[in-house]
């Protein structure tokens, strides 16, 4: 899934500070899994958010109203229209959903400002409660089968083919003890396979065309299309 | 055992302190409260196992919010005791009190009350 | 074995004698004098030097153009490039620049990781990698084409070179891990400095074993502790390395002022050692910012004079 890591609360005061009807908008799915911008998430950020802007009016701003509410996903035209009624009411919108979400509400409301609320990290897995890791960059030709199902692009610091490096130590990477040498984790897995002669198979080149590097991407299934 | 404590601490009953959530927390002073306490059994004594655990990173989560937006960490707190305790329960309660006199009204209460 | 360029090195090595080669870091700044000083310590007692390249992510000035200063000078000089600074089409580019001044050996590197250096918050780049550098420069030499395909006009002429560490991890793939280079093109290697005498000879035995030794000309890398500090420095703080805890307490057991000479004579006492050791092609003497002491180790290792330019 998306991990997402939820931006410091001071950060997004900054970004709202100037307006006056607010919508603190959270997403059902990847963020809800990380924790970072599920429904709990919008109830603290937006609880946090009025009483911040009540001790301001106190001061002698004007008043500012919180509004929340959770769609199923921001990455799909139907879910976001649920709230087409309703945006005619918010000034700005803080979305919780991951940088694609934020995006395409952005595209939908053209007229409202949409801020995010969360720091978009990586592709990754739940590895226990409170820790993700990232496994994918998506670099859209995927090479898992020749490494025992183990990515050295999205987990080796260097993404380097034919590794490992001079750097790796004791089964972790040289940049950090708690990072996984990548190569050390493919090769652990090709003995595990009984395939450790294909380590000595020099990985060509890659094509990184599909990657970022090529621009934005795109995905079209003719045969989906109406 | 007819002990007496302030009157203007309300009491809200759970099955356990790892009930309370960071939102009801948050909620409460949200509307007003100068003060929030959970509490809860010793620790390691959980009825529960470990709801007292729970509630006490939920205090610290919902104290650290509390700093960040400038209403106080501090008028939050969550107190230990055995059930049968009830002087110290009395003598936690005065210590709270006292501690919320201190720190005065909560910040955005002038502004609620206003609204109300 | 015949030679395929016009480098010294492959001259020296292809005639049966142990070359030395040694190292020199650019400066952090654009003083070509720090460079060509370097370079006049050593330039009798050496058949190469290498120019690292941004060594340890720390911006300095780039080995190429070092390596020019040094041409001019009548050195050999060994390029160093990593992959972590430059795409594809850079590499092949500074590959060409290179050829155009007649360098003629080339050392390919992945490079430290970024975070070491001065520029963590920068990009790495790690296009290709250095296996696929050494093809992509053993594709440009020997076939005269680009990665792309198209011909290049006057292709580079250089001999390839890589490192070897016998003593990183996983132990048990540091002898594939040479095959693999040597099937990628590598001509010749530079080992990570040996501390671990014995880990490194039951590394070459398996290198022998498999033969690998007669498909690539390997060169063991010694540096010289300057001071007790040091060796910890090293054991402790420096990926991939390998130092015994005697050679710490040897060094340790000496007082401040006979510690530099100390380190000095370990490393003499491992040359004389390693020149025993079947496939063990000659040395590359890192004496980084203590260049001075190079002709010292060489002289006292009796590996001068050195055999005269063919």
């Amino acid at each position: 899934m998306i991990v997402a890591d939820r931006k410091p609360m001071e950060e997004v005061i900054e970004e709202i500070r100037d307006f006056k009807n607010i919508l603190v908008l959270g997403c059902n799915e990847c963020v809800t899994v990380c924790e970072a911008g599920g429904k709990k998430e919008v109830g603290v950020l937006a609880s946090a958010l009025r009483m911040y802007f009540l001790k301001r009016e106190q001061e002698g701003s004007p008043a500012v109203s919180i509004s929340e509410h959770t769609l199923e996903r921001q990455c799909d035209h139907e879910y976001l229209e649920e709230i087409r009624q309703d945006m005619d009411r918010y000034d700005a919108v803080v979305s919780l959903a991951c940088g694609v979400g934020v995006q395409f509400m952005a595209e939908k409301y053209n007229d409202t400002p949409i801020y995010p609320g969360v720091n978009t990290c990586f592709m990754g897995a739940t590895e226990e409660r409170g820790v993700w890791t990232e496994r994918c960059q998506g670099c859209g030709q995927c090479i898992l089968a020749s490494t025992g199902g183990i990515c050295p692009i999205a987990r080796c610091a260097k993404r380097l083919l034919n590794g490992p490096c001079g750097g790796s130590t004791a089964g972790s990477c040289e940049i950090s003890k708690d990072t996984d040498c990548a190569w050390q984790l493919i090769i652990n897995r090709l003995e595990a396979l009984g395939r450790m002669d294909e380590y000595e198979t020099l990985s060509p080149l890659k094509d990184w065309s599909t990657d970022r590097a090529g621009g934005p991407r795109k995905v079209v299934r003719e045969d989906l299309k109406s | 055992m007819r002990l007496s404590y302030p009157p203007s601490v309300k009491i809200i009953r759970v099955p356990c302190t790892g009930k309370v959530d960071v939102l009801h927390i948050l909620r409460a002073m949200e509307k007003g409260a100068d003060g929030v306490c959970a509490v809860g059994c010793m620790e390691g004594d959980c009825h529960f196992n470990s709801g007292n655990f729970r509630a006490r990173v939920r205090v610290a989560q919902a104290r650290q919010i509390l700093d960040t937006i400038g209403v106080g960490g501090e008028r939050v707190k969550m107190f230990n005791l055995s059930s049968s305790e009830a002087p110290r329960f009395v003598e936690y309660v005065h210590e709270m009190h006292a501690k919320i006199l201190e720190l005065g009204p909560n910040p955005i209460k002038t502004v609620t009350s206003k609204a109300a | 074995m015949s030679v395929k360029t016009p480098s010294r090195l492959e001259k020296i090595l292809a005639a049966g004698n142990l070359a030395v080669t040694s190292e020199c870091g650019p400066p952090r700044g654009s003083d070509p004098e720090v460079i060509t000083q370097k370079a006049e310590l050593i330039k009798d007692h050496v058949d190469a030097v290498n120019i690292t390249d941004n060594q340890t992510s720390v911006t300095r000035m780039c080995s190429l153009a070092a390596c020019i200063r040094l041409k001019l000078m009548g050195l050999e000089p060994i390029l160093q490039m990593v992959t972590r600074d430059r795409n594809r089409i850079a590499l092949q580019s500074d590959i060409l620049g290179a050829a155009s001044f007649d360098i003629s050996n080339i050392l390919c590197l992945s490079g430290d990781h970024q975070s070491f250096g001065d520029c963590a918050a920068g990009q790495n780049v790690h296009d290709i990698d250095s296996m696929q550098l050494i093809q992509t420069v053993r594709r440009m030499r020997d076939e005269g084409k680009f990665i792309g395909g198209d011909d290049i006009k006057r292709p580079p002429r250089m001999f390839v070179g890589a490192a070897a560490n016998p003593f990183a991890d996983p132990f048990e793939i540091r002898v594939p891990r040479l095959a693999k280079k040597i099937a990628a093109g590598v001509e010749f290697v530079q080992t990570q400095c040996i501390y671990n005498l014995a880990k490194f000879e039951a590394w070459m035995k398996q290198v022998v074993d498999r033969g690998l030794h007669e498909k690539v000309h390997i060169l063991a890398g010694l540096t010289p502790f300057k001071s007790a500090g040091m060796a910890r420095y090293m054991k402790n703080r420096v990926p991939g390395m390998d130092v015994p805890d005697e050679m710490v307490k040897r060094m340790a057991g000496r007082p401040k002022e006979d510690q530099a000479q100390e380190g000095i004579d370990i490393c003499v006492e491992s040359a004389q050692r390693l020149k025993e050791v079947e496939g063990v092609a000659g040395f590359h003497v890192m004496a980084i910012e203590w260049e001075e002491k190079v002709p010292e180790i060489v002289e006292r290792a009796g590996l001068y004079p050195r055999p005269a330019a063919a």
